[in-house]
């Protein structure tokens, strides 16, 4: 695998990760991680939907006109969501029961449309079915972070089996309701993107409004 | 009338659609820098969804479901598959028309939202309410209804966030937490405090 090719693909899972870094997609994701099985179900959607839309959007982007360029990335985006659904249902219908809703919200996603947009109109095929893989990848390694979290404290179990006993089992930990609850997720998140930017500091983000610049030395 | 008004702050309270489902995210994480922006895209989007979702409704019943053409002799024919691609392919039509008229009869608010009509295509809130619309299957008044709590519940969500942010603009954030990471951090604040309605029924 060349730099470059190596570079699209992993480029999207921290350094310029579409959740943490382009507050892209977070809108249908978090509400499918307060445990892992389904969590995992969505990211495998939604790999399958931003790679082959991306695949499909490049093939085509000397054909699209202009001006009705995000009606044709819509519909061909909605037929792969559509496909998805139907397998799912087919093939996994108790867990596409628990996603409800948001596997069909996989249209809205911002990731996939933001890609097939920045990216698929302007690159190769081959490039771009890189791409939407490697952003699909970077959406579901913050996706399984979050749903590892609030499983494992919420409930004591991964992927339905136990690992910390419970209380009302007869071990020893007290399961955090909190962390099934939707607050959580956010606080999950907003402490994640915290720790990638202490690592890497170049994802800082400036202050709007600074009333005085003060060194903190200075006031002790 | 009392289901309704169950319905209603069921709709806008108790299950925000931005703070309890996630939906909107990018948006609402965008566009809640300002009050006065958030006001303007929060009343864009309780109008759209008030048409869009009764429109779906129609749409999935006398079109789509099982058996619902069966006022045209097709009654074997289920057409269910095919309703994320008619949905949001009705709410860019309706965003689209909406537009027009607006900028055709209603000249000051088209000014004044403008540019948020086009983003609200891409809001997931908008698929959202119309999915859950489905799946709960309101009838007719209570697809209105939820359309205007879910609407009002996201908007009041959307105008506290950037009440909120306005004034932490003079606070000091840690470096790696300024901007998106405190944001995160308020939003889940705000859902813990909107979980304090659950439980209110009339």
């Amino acid at each position: 695998m060349t730099d470059g090719s190596r570079k699209i693909l992993l480029d999207p899972l921290v350094d310029n990760n579409p959740v943490t870094l382009q507050v892209l997609g977070i809108c249908s994701a978090l509400a499918v991680t307060t445990s892992l099985l389904p969590a995992l179900l969505m990211c495998i959607a939604l790999i399958s939907v931003a790679t082959l839309s991306n695949g499909t959007i490049s093939s085509i982007r000397r054909h699209i006109p202009n001006n009705i360029r995000i009606i044709v990335q819509m519909t061909i985006i909605a037929s792969f969501v559509i496909l998805v659904d139907q397998i799912l249902r087919a093939y996994a219908f108790e867990t596409s029961k628990q996603l409800s809703v948001f596997v069909g919200l996989i249209i809205t996603n911002c990731i996939v449309l933001g890609r097939a947009e920045a990216f698929a109109m302007k690159n190769n095929v081959r490039m771009s079915l890189l791409d939407g893989f490697g952003n699909g990848l970077g959406y579901s390694l913050i996706l399984i972070i979050v749903a590892t979290c609030r499983e494992l404290f919420g409930a004591g179990t991964l992927l339905g089996y136990s690992v910390l006993p419970l209380k009302s089992d007869g071990g020893w930990y007290e399961a955090n309701g909190l962390m099934l609850l939707p607050p959580s997720a956010f606080f999950i998140i907003g402490l994640l993107i915290w720790a990638v930017r202490t690592w890497k500091p170049k994802q800082v983000e400036k202050p709007e409004y600074q009333i005085h610049e003060v060194h903190r030395t200075e006031v002790l | 009338m009392e289901a309704y008004i169950n319905l209603f702050i069921q709709a806008a309270f108790v299950e925000n659609l931005a703070l309890s489902f996630f939906l909107g995210m990018c948006t609402f994480l965008a566009i809640s820098k300002k009050v006065d922006t958030a006001i303007g895209l929060g009343f864009a989007v309780i109008v759209v969804q008030v048409i869009t979702v009764p429109v779906n409704y129609l749409i999935f019943n006398f079109l789509l479901q099982d058996g619902a053409l069966a006022w045209a002799g097709l009654g074997e024919v289920d057409l269910s598959f095919l309703g994320l691609v008619s949905y949001i392919g009705v709410i860019a039509a309706l965003v689209q028309i909406l537009e027009m008229a607006l900028d055709r009869y209603f000249p000051k608010l088209y000014n004044a939202l403008g540019i948020f009509l086009p983003l609200i295509t891409v809001n997931c809130a908008i698929l959202g309410g119309t999915l859950f619309m489905v799946e709960r299957q309101y009838d007719f008044g209570e697809s209105v209804v939820f359309g205007l709590g879910s609407g009002f519940g996201w908007a009041i969500a959307l105008v506290g966030l950037a009440g909120i942010r306005e004034k932490l603009r003079y606070s000091d954030v840690p470096d790696g937490l300024q901007g998106l990471g405190i944001t995160f951090i308020i939003v889940g604040l705000m859902s813990l405090g909107f979980m304090g309605f659950s439980g209110i029924q009339l």
